[in-house]
């Protein structure tokens, strides 16, 4: 291995993970490079969901390694991982019901900058937090409900609020778990142009099954089959691969 | 004024406005001062309150802002109270509010060591765990007789002057004075820690904890400081106890007090600290009504008053008081000259 | 040692059928059920009415405190603990323990504070010789009838339709509907026969447990060590868990009564925090 090379955004070696008797995750071996905007798309039950809570730690593998940029994070807790530069979104909205898109936000940014555990300042008396929350809500357009509680916002401003939580982290790597699951079509541009909106040096791992999304906005694709990873390539080469067609396009241009 | 600069302020001022105190939370505090002088003939019945409020608001720490249900908080309150009564009994410390500081601290190293068997688990392991844990507290108390007096209590307590100045009477004067200002400092902590980022993360762990870890909040050490903060709360409630009656017994370490500080907690509501106060209030007063009509069976009434909360719903009592809440927001929200916007400024541009 | 081997099989084959129901309601059932003991000690006092007062056969009113208990549960269960399955395990708490404390205060109110013993039959009082052996008539007869009712259990629920519907019904209730179960009247007719079982169980160890109006509170925590050290998978896991129990708080007693019940808080705590799913459960069968 060549010691001047840098090392990728993210990896797994041969990651494994066994359900008793199932196979949910079989020999994944990826490589993202930095600021790669890698899709992973696969039919129900490939085990995409399976690989997200691996590479986040939610699940513990049964075998096989990851790495973030290059350091070992294959048994350290989830929130740990986040410290070290990687964040997630989640398919089925997990937010704080009963706190404000300003608290949630502020939240995240407290606990990035270590005063997260502060027991004796009001959040919002750092002038610097409050102009990290501005920027965000401004950025995915969250100012108009940011004194509403979670629970009663819309659920394209939820869906925005999930992207903006998670790059509230200011990860190294995002992972987007269908960024717009569920989105009305009205309100669907603005995820996507938030998502397009990401900067260029965050590495972006997007799990989608929209095939325009993946498309406009992938520049790698790796195809999940089985657990296994069936085919991995830029979007000419997945699109113009037979097999992938047999077995994955097929069935979800159908639905 | 620039359009972010608006925002920036609009964001500052949604903290500042949660941490800002209601017209309604001081009229409750001036109340409860007024007795002093207005009601002197209520000051024992009241500093009993007092103790009640304080243990509940401790319960409500763990339960109303960390999600933890427990069955056992009476051995942080009886730990307090013995540590008290046996600092007084033999004159290791006299003078009242420096042992009651060690009660507390009595209380919160127990709860740091057993924090962590209540980590993780489901509601139903912690409910066992707790409880387990108070009935062994209470058992080891009973065995050690020699020390605590095993069944017949803690006799012969004599209590020194509060900062060597303040006698403690028959009445109930200075134990109530006391005991409220001890409330009040405890309150107003509790206030602040609640309403800080640690307070913040642990309603994000509480309502999700999933998402909570996903932005990189680690949890248990939030559970374990907040468990801890809250059984030294209810140790300083059980020294209140012991040094305002000069004697403390295994009641203080029984499940029924452990059940009685739920149900104080639950008529006031949780999580929002002044349930647990309301629900002294209410509890005691209710006790003491009861006693008049019915004297021995208490515990008939508590039982049917528990089970009908549940029946009628949690949600629906504590409602009662929302309709004041939001009043309260609305006045306390009001200030001469400078109304809360209710839409954001600078959002449609210049106005 | 071997006399305390036999008192405490006894006395756990006792605690396993007080604690049977519990293990449906709170293991299953995911409900937790504090008010478990009052049932028991229901039974007990119906037991000891008939027989102490009105002069029932002893055998025949331990069938009454079955019948009683079961009853009281049924009507319990279809009109109060219906409303509250759904509901937080925080409301399930308070709610069972207000019917503690209402059932010690009516006990207390009707039956006096005292501790009270059923008067037992003279064929059933001292010793009989087994092979050689001393043993308390009265202690082999609760091993039998214990011995029996745990078989009868094990057999219905495994062998019988009602248990295989109750097995469906707890495992996914949608699903169990879909396949025309009544699930209600699966749950209630389980709740009352646990119920049953516990207030058999009340009548049958009054002579052991004592049976005064805190009974529900004294025993509340070990029938929830039954529970929770034996797991939820089958009913050996409480029986053993009964059995460890039992022998466990004898032998202690006898040989330390220092420590009192001080070992078997201990031992409880730390199983829950090494296995919370129970000591028995086999690993990986979730």
């Amino acid at each position: 291995m060549n010691p001047a090379s840098v090392p990728p955004a993210l990896e797994t070696r041969s990651l494994e993970k066994r359900f008793g008797g199932i196979v949910a995750s079989n020999q994944v071996s990826m490589s993202i490079a930095r600021g790669a905007r890698h899709a992973l798309i696969g039919p129900n039950g490939a085990g995409k969901t399976t690989l997200i809570n691996l590479l986040t730690g939610v699940l513990k593998p049964s075998s096989g390694e990851i790495l973030l940029d290059g350091q070992d994070i294959t048994t350290l807790e989830p929130h740990r991982r986040v410290r070290l530069g990687m964040a997630r979104t989640f398919q089925i909205n997990q937010l704080f019901a009963d706190l404000t898109p300003v608290e949630t936000l502020g939240l995240a940014i407290s606990e990035r900058l270590g005063t997260g555990t502060h027991w004796w300042r009001v959040p919002g008396s750092r002038p610097e937090v409050v102009a990290e929350i501005a920027a965000l809500l401004e950025r995915f357009r969250l100012t108009e409900v940011m004194n509403e509680r979670t629970a009663v916002l819309p659920y394209g401003k939820q869906r925005l609020l999930e992207i903006a939580l998670a790059f509230a982290c200011q990860p190294r790597v995002l992972l987007l778990d269908e960024p717009a699951a569920g989105v009305p079509d009205a309100e669907r541009h603005e995820i996507l142009a938030a998502v397009a909106g990401l900067p260029a040096d965050v590495t972006v791992l997007l799990i989608e099954h929209d095939m325009d999304i993946v498309f406009t906005f992938a520049d790698r694709i790796s195809v999940l089959v089985n657990g296994q990873v069936f085919v991995e390539g830029t979007p000419d080469e997945v699109a113009r691969d037979p097999r992938v067609k047999a077995v994955y396009l097929g069935e979800s241009l159908d639905a | 004024m620039t359009s972010s600069s608006r925002l920036a302020a609009a964001i500052a001022a949604q903290f500042t406005d949660r941490a800002r105190w209601s017209l309604l939370e001081v009229l409750f505090w001036l109340v409860a001062l007024s007795t002093i002088w207005l009601l002197p003939d209520q000051h024992l019945i009241l500093a009993e309150i007092v103790i009640w409020a304080l243990f509940a608001l401790s319960l409500d720490l763990i339960l109303g802002y960390a999600g933890i249900i427990s069955l056992g908080h009476a051995a942080f309150f009886g730990i307090g109270a013995y540590t008290a009564g046996l600092l007084a009994k033999h004159a290791l410390v006299g003078e009242p509010v420096l042992a009651l500081l060690l009660a507390g601290l009595a209380g919160a190293v127990f709860g740091f060591l057993t924090s962590f068997l209540v980590l993780r688990g489901t509601d139903l392991t912690r409910l066992m765990v707790t409880l387990g844990i108070a009935l062994l507290v209470r058992e080891l108390a009973n065995r050690f007789g020699w020390l605590t007096g095993g069944a017949d209590g803690l006799q012969g307590i004599d209590m020194q002057p509060v900062l060597g100045l303040f006698r403690f009477d028959l009445y109930g004067h200075t134990a109530y004075i006391y005991s409220l200002a001890v409330l009040f400092v405890l309150f107003l902590l509790a206030r602040r820690i609640v309403g800080s980022p640690f307070g913040l993360a642990l309603l994000a762990i509480k309502g999700n904890p999933l998402r909570a870890s996903a932005i990189g909040i680690g949890a248990d050490r939030r559970l374990i400081g907040i468990y801890t903060l809250a059984a030294a709360y209810a140790g300083i409630a059980g020294g209140l106890l012991t040094q305002t009656t000069a004697f403390t017994s295994l009641e203080s370490l029984s499940f029924d007090r452990s059940a009685d500080g739920l149900l104080v907690l639950i008529i006031g509501g949780t999580g929002h600290l002044y349930g647990g106060l309301i629900g002294a209030v209410v509890f005691r007063f209710a006790q003491d009504w009861i006693a008049t009509a019915t004297p021995q069976y208490w515990q008939f009434w508590i039982g049917l008053f528990l089970v009908l909360i549940v029946l009628v719903g949690r949600d629906r009592i504590g409602g009662w008081f929302t309709p004041l809440r939001r009043l309260a927001d609305r006045v306390g929200a009001w200030r001469p000259g400078k109304t809360r916007p209710t839409v954001l400024p600078g959002q449609g541009g210049a106005p | 040692m071997i006399t305390i081997l036999f008192d405490g099989i006894a006395y756990g084959m006792l605690l396993f059928v007080l604690a049977a129901g519990l293990s449906v309601t709170l293991g299953l059932m995911n409900f937790v059920n504090l008010a478990h003991g009052a049932f028991a000690m229901a039974g007990g006092y119906a037991a000891l009415v008939l027989v102490n007062r009105l002069g029932v056969p002893f055998g025949l009113g331990l069938v009454c405190a079955f019948l009683f208990s079961a009853a009281l549960g049924a009507l319990l269960e279809r009109t109060l603990y219906v409303h509250v399955y759904a509901k937080s395990h925080l409301d399930q708490v308070l709610f069972t323990i207000g019917l503690v404390f209402m059932s010690v205060a009516v006990v207390d109110y009707t039956m006096g504070s005292s501790q009270q013993f059923i008067l037992i039959p003279p064929a059933l009082q001292g010793q009989v010789t087994v092979l050689g052996l001393d043993m308390s008539k009265y202690r082999l007869m609760i091993i039998v009838i214990c011995g029996l009712l745990t078989l009868l259990l094990q057999l219905g629920l495994t062998r019988t339709r009602f248990g295989s519907r109750l097995r469906a019904a707890v495992d996914d209730q949608r699903v169990a509907r879909g396949l025309g179960i009544n699930v209600g009247a699966v749950f209630a007719m389980t709740f009352a026969l646990g119920s049953g079982l516990a207030g058999l169980g009340g009548a049958l160890g009054a002579e052991i447990l004592g049976l005064d109006p805190i009974f529900p509170l004294k025993y509340m925590i070990y029938f929830l060590i039954v529970v929770t050290v034996g797991g939820t998978s089958s009913i050996t896991g409480p029986f053993l868990a009964s059995l460890l129990l039992g022998i466990g708080d004898v032998a202690g007693k006898y040989y330390v009564p220092r420590l009192g019940a001080f070992v078997i808080y201990t031992i409880m705590i730390v199983v829950l925090i090494w296995r919370p799913q129970g000591l028995f459960v086999r690993r990986g069968a979730r």
